[in-house]
């Protein structure tokens, strides 16, 4: 095997399962990846989020070693991998289409790694059984791929990357092929494999409700960079600029001017001339900038006093809430949640309202 | 997939039912016409009386067979022994079909995945590229090919010419160039299907077994030649074929010592010298031992697949 865990002395970083500095990935003219760079963490759960074609999947393959890093350098434990041949890292990759052996029974494609790493076939079959008690398929290990469903096909998928016990699981938006209710149930199975085997896994998803309820950190991608990186919660309540707003969650980008900054706090003149009181990230400067503020933070408040004053335009049903469409006197979009409680009060569309914003939910955003 | 399309034409069939007979009827008449009547023929042919100028006397009888099989001497007075002179040549002609086959199979499958993994928009120009020297005939084709092999031909002197050998390679009458000969005149049979089978295999599944420690050649016998096998079989069995019942590229490339049945055949018909009954038989028992060998590929396939 080429591949070795450096020895304790030199393992610089002992708690960072991968270390990846300044890759960059060119096809010919095309820059997938313009120098990222990312530490995470052993035994976490970290995904890699953002829109199509933003570079997740091209990293996830650059780690995998599918793909070969332009420029930079990929550790693992301490030790470059970046022109090792993925037979030789101890990485695992669940696919996003599975990727089973259609002419293999379930219990030897699970099997396969083992085999592959040269484990006798009876403690390869036990190894493999086990795996598959462990996603609940034991009654279906003689059974072809072909012959199960979706749901089952991405778990013994799962079942065949956690075999060999890799250092790191790779996982490239494994669930994006179920279905609703299966895709939530299997994410709560996905943590919880986590936390039981203590494997790093790095997932890759363009959903944000998956990447916000499974990880312990995320790094927001788009156009080949790094976007931003933090818990679920920073990245959510916090985030640095435009795009992270925009993309995490759904939220109300104003346009505002920003007078005096101090202390991470200032004041913005929306443009119909309202005053508001904003969170300030390091580094803004005044001037013209967008404002984000969560429809879940605004609330329905008397038209006097108010912070933002709106005229109704639509009340969208939603089932668990409900979304109110409002318009401001400059012509402002503007999204409200509303519980769906008997104790709401929904104004009727054409009705004047007042808002009100949550202290410190109004974020100033860099571009 | 027996459940679904049943389902299907049970839905469908209420509908159909009184025209399903008249719309198979063009099926039946092509099976008839080229099938069922020449078979038929030959088989009944096989077993009648040979005429001395050709043709047959309606007189029905085991002779053919008994020639095949069975030696009784010169004046046909002796003992009954085992005939091997057919069989041998029965053997020589599975041998050198199998031979073709098997390089078929080296260079097409290389030239398949090639092909199957240029990118979408030149694949049918590598396709057409393959197929432009079977526009020539293939007397034609196979004329040249002795003429490219021969002594003093463009081979041979290309080979003594860079200071390979000294003296030309003695290639036409071997058994080498009719292999060569029948590897060239089937080669596309083999690369078509392979060509079929590769564009739809996956790649993921490559990744999938370098992921989990395969190593290129290991993922080729384990995982690659299993999905792409039934493309690579029906190349087999679309070359083999017809090589066995070949007869140009014997005829023209080989000499006395590569006889094959398809000569054999092919001299029971022609002129006066022919044995019309005895070609029939041979041909039906050539048929028989091809449609044995496929019966029993069959059933060896559907096990391993209900394993």
């Amino acid at each position: 095997m080429g591949w070795e865990a450096a020895p304790e002395a030199d393992r610089e970083y002992m708690t960072t399962a991968v270390d990846i500095r300044h890759a960059v990935k060119r096809y010919g003219d095309v820059t997938a990846l313009h120098g990222v760079s990312l530490e995470i963490a052993d035994n976490a759960f970290f995904t890699l989020l953002g829109p199509s074609g933003c570079g997740k999947t091209t990293l996830l393959r650059l780690i995998a070693g599918f793909e070969d890093l332009t420029e930079g350098e990929i550790r693992l434990f301490g030790k470059d991998i970046a022109r090792l041949a993925p037979n030789h890292r101890p990485v695992n990759t669940v696919f996003q289409q599975y990727a089973l052996f259609p002419h293999m029974s379930v219990i030897d494609n699970v099997a396969f790694g083992l085999k592959m790493k040269g484990v006798p076939p009876a403690e390869r079959r036990d190894r493999a059984g086990r795996m598959l008690e462990m996603v609940h398929l034991s009654a279906f290990a003689d059974r072809l791929p072909a012959q199960l469903s979706g749901g089952q096909q991405q778990r013994v998928a799962l079942a065949r990357a956690l075999a060999p016990a890799p250092r790191v699981l790779l996982l490239d938006e494994p669930l994006s092929a179920l279905d609703l209710k299966l895709r939530q149930a299997m994410r709560v199975e996905l943590k919880s494999l986590q936390e039981q085997t203590g494997i790093t896994f790095i997932f890759v998803t363009h959903d944000q409700e998956e990447a916000l309820t499974m990880s312990d950190r995320i790094a927001v991608m788009s156009a080949g960079r790094v976007q931003q990186v933090g818990a679920a919660q920073d990245i959510y309540e916090a985030p640095i600029n435009r795009f992270v707003a925009d993309f995490i969650g759904e939220t109300n980008l104003l346009p505002v001017t920003v007078g005096q900054i101090a202390a991470g706090r200032a004041m913005a003149a929306l443009a119909d001339g309202h005053q508001i009181s904003c969170t300030a990230p390091e580094g803004i400067r005044p001037g013209a900038h967008h404002v984000s503020i969560r429809p879940e933070r605004l609330h329905l408040a008397p038209a006097e006093g108010a912070d933002l004053a709106a005229t109704v335009e639509r009340v969208i049903y939603k089932g668990n809430d409900l979304q109110l469409v409002a318009r401001s006197a400059s012509g402002e979009e503007l999204n409200v949640r509303l519980p769906n409680s008997a104790r709401t009060d929904i104004p009727a569309p054409g009705a004047r309202v007042g808002l009100t914003i949550e202290e410190g939910a109004a974020r100033l955003l860099v571009d | 997939m027996a459940g679904p399309v049943a389902g299907k034409g049970s839905a469908a069939g209420a509908d159909y039912r009184g025209i399903v007979g008249p719309l198979l009827l063009p099926t039946w008449v092509v099976i008839g016409i080229f099938l069922v009547i020449p078979v038929g023929l030959m088989a009944t042919y096989s077993f009648l009386t040979k005429e001395f100028r050709g043709g047959v006397i309606w007189d029905f009888t085991l002779a053919a067979y008994d020639q095949f099989f069975l030696n009784r001497g010169l004046f046909g007075d002796e003992p009954p022994s085992i005939e091997w002179t057919y069989l041998g040549i029965f053997w020589r002609s599975i041998w050198q079909a199998g031979v073709a086959t098997l390089i078929c199979l080296i260079v097409g499958f290389p030239t398949a995945w090639f092909i199957a993994t240029r990118p979408e928009r030149t694949r049918p120009i590598w396709l057409f590229l393959i197929t432009i020297p079977y526009w020539v005939n293939l007397l034609i084709r196979t004329v040249s090919l002795k003429f490219l092999i021969r002594e003093n031909g463009p081979l041979n002197e290309a080979l003594m010419g860079i200071g390979l050998i000294d003296t030309p390679l003695p290639l036409v009458n071997t058994n080498l160039a009719v292999q060569l000969g029948l590897f060239y005149s089937y080669l596309p049979f083999m690369v078509l299907p392979i060509y079929a089978a590769v564009e739809r295999y996956n790649f993921a599944l490559t990744e999938a077994a370098h992921d989990l420690y395969a190593s290129r050649w290991v993922t080729l016998r384990e995982i690659v030649i299993p999905a792409v096998k039934p493309g690579i079989v029906a190349g087999c069995i679309l070359v083999f074929v017809p090589s066995l019942g070949a007869f140009l590229a014997p005829d023209l490339l080989g000499g006395a010592k590569t006889f094959m049945i398809g000569s054999l055949i092919d001299e029971q018909f022609k002129g006066s010298q022919g044995n019309w009954p005895f070609g029939a038989a041979a041909a039906m028992i050539l048929m028989t031992l091809v449609m044995l060998v496929l019966i029993l590929y069959a059933r060896a396939a559907a096990r391993s697949e209900a394993r």
